[in-house]
């Protein structure tokens, strides 16, 4: 499983990697140097973690198989949440410290407090809600 | 509240077929007895709600962003308008930008329709972090109304371009909150986009139904997963530049100043490191959605997946090596490796022009709305992209660089993807509201839209050439211009006037709904298999995934084999609209 996945990673990550070589011998310029290697390491890292995770599980997921039918996948997919109020306040919060930014550092009180409030809603949620 | 997602079972012809949902196996869908009113908006994780809450606030943009665009070329009428002042166009012509990039296309692009649909398209009950998706969703609207809010501060927003050059941008040279506002929006936005990349990966790497193989994935989902990696590669170089930006103004560093020994050009490396795979995060939705819609009103197969996957990744390869291609005037980059590199993206882009004439080459065509604004996509990406050849040479942008020739060329661009925008508009619609857009209206938006957008940007083309520079909000020594200018204006208001035929024809469709069914286009992926609008968690049952058009197969199973001939299916429901 996750071969094809993996290998597109690796495709880009190694192509960033020697558009690098080049532009940095090349070019002499050290910013965006800087920023293509940052980019091939954006592609290798997630990219050899699915090929390890492929070559350690075998690569027989339902979704990888040409002849897989509906039922083999038959099972729980997974827990989802249907609703929650946490990712709007924490998104108020993050509203408000960038209005912090802008308007004074006061605002960050009640920034922060929505923030630490909306991280552990959203956590005592997961533990409530099923297998997550 | 959370629920456990059993997957559907396979559901055979004699067993019901596509609209067996309402009699499904799991308790779990349909009913829900969640909060209700405003509270159910702010508290759902539903990938279908959120895609819609970005879908309508980036169309609101759209509108916003247009008016200023208006505004703008109402000024233009006369070479010595005094219809708005002179900071005030700086103001204008930055927050039209900003907000049309920013707040618009993008988020209509990689969270609106891409949210609705890549769960639908790969067989999944929701995206792979629905909260995730949901915190995306607010912090896109609070960064929406931090740039507006620039509007209401003492001072204005910003006015420095939307790309906000050093050392415009400086504390010195724009001094007010309403830079600092754009900053902060740009943050808020950023972030959202990050995590939109994040989940549209994880859904499509994890969350694939039994069967959908990498290489049976609709091309709109292909391109999202391309999309979803570049957002990943370079959103986070804009915000590291806007946290260094913001530390030069606030905390007292030069990394872009001069004074004190920073490099006001490396704003522009990092910005446009971030800004030309932008263009193809931009772009590449549009690209999806045209993909799908061709095949469906050409009644043939796509010519050429593999090619389309191919090229896709190709772009995103070669697109992060171009970026300089927008500072060649600045003495001080590597021409000839952003010249080579800008051009090698015109092959995979022709490959995809190749493979969409080959599709409609030959087939039943059927000229919808959807059908017509994907043309008109191709059609005017096309001179955009012509265009945009030219300016990948050097000699040929240094002398166009920064005039109404660059306006114009990412211009036939970004109304290219706005056609695009619609088609996907026209097309879905059945699919998200179990209604169908009237079709006489959405012609005449079609022909207002698509005749505007050349209407006004072929002059500049041409207006361009004579010199005339972007950016500018009166040409008194150069009165010659003005005719070109008009022409220009005249093209907008078309372009305006499109704009409200769309609305007319959303409220026509709630006035006078027609009701769609499951699959009105005849269409082969598998957000057509179940309901409009479909049920909660999407699915109670899926078809068996046997090749890249899986309810074709299912609707079809006579029809020959995948690639061969041309079909001919019962009457649609488009087609009774139109009889
Ligand atoms: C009704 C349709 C539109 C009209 C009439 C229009 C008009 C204009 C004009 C005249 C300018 C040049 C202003 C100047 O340099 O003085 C401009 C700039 C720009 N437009 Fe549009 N536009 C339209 C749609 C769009 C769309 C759909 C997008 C993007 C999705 C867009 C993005 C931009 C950007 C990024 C700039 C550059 C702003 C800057 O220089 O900082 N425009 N537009
Ligand atoms: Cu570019």
């Amino acid at each position: 499983m996750m071969k094809q996945e993996s290998v597109i990673l690796l495709f880009l990550g190694i192509f960033f990697g020697l558009m690098a070589g080049v532009y940095w011998f090349w070019g002499h310029e050290d910013g965006g140097g800087v920023m293509l290697v940052g980019a091939l390491f954006l592609g290798l890292l997630p990219g050899l973690y699915y090929f390890w995770w492929y070559r350690r599980s075998g690569g027989n997921r339902p979704e990888d198989r040409d002849d897989a039918t509906i039922a083999d996948g038959a099972g729980v997919v997974d827990s989802f949440p249907s609703t929650s109020i946490w990712p709007f306040v924490l998104g108020m919060g993050c509203f408000t410290m960038v209005l912090a930014l802008v308007f004074g550092t006061w605002l960050a009180v009640p920034g922060v407090a929505l923030i630490l409030s909306a991280l552990i809603g959203a956590t005592a949620e997961s533990r409530r809600g099923g297998t997550v | 509240m959370t629920d456990l997602i059993e997957r559907p079972t396979t559901s055979t012809p004699d067993e019901g077929g596509p609209s067996s949902v309402d009699h499904g196996h799991h308790d779990d869908h349909g009913e829900h007895h969640g909060p209700s009113g405003i509270l159910k908006w702010l508290t759902s994780t539903d990938h279908k709600v959120i895609g819609i809450n970005y879908t309508v606030t980036s169309i609101v943009m759209m509108v916003i962003g247009g008016a200023f665009a208006e505004v703008i070329r109402a000024q233009l009428v006369s070479p010595t308008s005094t219809l708005v002042t002179l900071q005030q166009y700086n103001q204008l012509f930055t927050m039209h930008g900003s907000v049309m990039i920013y707040l618009f296309v993008g988020p209509f692009a990689f969270a609106g329709l891409a949210n609705y649909l890549v769960p639908l398209q790969v067989g999944a009950p929701d995206m792979a972090f629905p909260r995730l998706n949901a915190l995306s969703y607010w912090l896109y609207l609070t960064g929406s109304l931090t740039m507006i809010l620039g509007f209401f501060v003492s001072g204005g927003p910003a006015a420095f371009g939307w790309v906000g050059y050093a050392p415009l941008t400086s504390a010195i040279n724009a001094p007010g909150a309403g830079a600092d506002l754009w900053i902060g929006a740009l943050m808020l936005t950023g972030f959202s986009a990050i995590f939109s990349g994040v989940n549209l990966i994880a859904t499509i790497f994890y969350l694939r139904a039994p069967g959908m193989t990498l290489f049976r994935m609709p091309i709109f989902t292909w391109n999202m997963l391309v999309t979803g990696i570049l957002i990943l590669l370079a959103f986070p170089v804009l915000t590291a530049g806007l946290i260094m930006l913001y530390c030069d103004r606030h905390f007292g560093t030069h990394i872009f100043e001069v004074q004190g020994g920073g490099v006001p050009l490396l704003w522009q490396h990092i910005f446009w490191f971030w800004g030309h795979p932008e263009v193809y995060i931009l772009a590449l939705p549009f690209f999806g959605m045209v993909t799908e819609i061709i095949p469906v009103f050409s009644k043939k197969p796509l010519f050429g997946y593999k090619g389309m996957v191919f090229a896709t990744l190709t772009i995103a390869a070669l697109s992060l090596g171009v970026w300089a291609h927008h500072m060649f005037t600045t003495g001080a980059v590597l021409l000839p490796f952003f010249s080579i590199m800008s051009l090698l993206i015109a092959v995979p882009t022709g490959i995809k022009i190749f493979n969409w004439i080959g599709t409609m080459w030959g087939g039943k065509l059927h000229f919808s709305t959807a059908m017509l604004m994907a043309i008109g996509f191709v059609a005017t990406f096309l001179i955009g992209g012509i265009t945009g050849i030219y300016l990948a040479s050097p000699p040929l942008d240094f002398f166009t660089h920064d005039t109404y020739f660059v306006i114009a060329h990412f211009h036939s661009v970004v109304m290219a993807l706005t056609m695009g925008a619609f088609a996907g508009i026209y097309f879905w619609f059945p699919k998200i509201t179990g209604k169908m857009l009237h079709e006489g209206w959405g012609k005449w938006q079609f022909w207002t839209l698509f005749i505007g957008t050349q209407v006004f940007t072929l002059p500049g083309y041409l207006v361009g050439l004579h010199g005339m520079p972007r950016r500018m909000a009166v040409y008194p020594n150069n009165p010659s211009w003005q005719t070109l200018n008009q022409w220009e204006s005249v093209g907008a208001l078309l372009i305006g006037i499109s704009t409200l035929l769309f609305v007319v024809n959303v409220v026509a469709s709630y006035r006078k709904p027609i009701v769609a069914g499951d699959n009105p286009w005849d269409a082969s992926a598998l957000e057509w298999f179940t309901s409009s609008p479909p049920p909660h968690h999407n699915f109670t049952s899926l078809p068996p995934i046997r090749s890249e058009r899986p309810v074709w197969d299912y609707n079809h199973p006579d029809a020959p084999a995948l690639g061969h001939g041309h079909h001919e299916p019962a009457a649609t429901a488009a087609e009774k609209v139109e009889a």
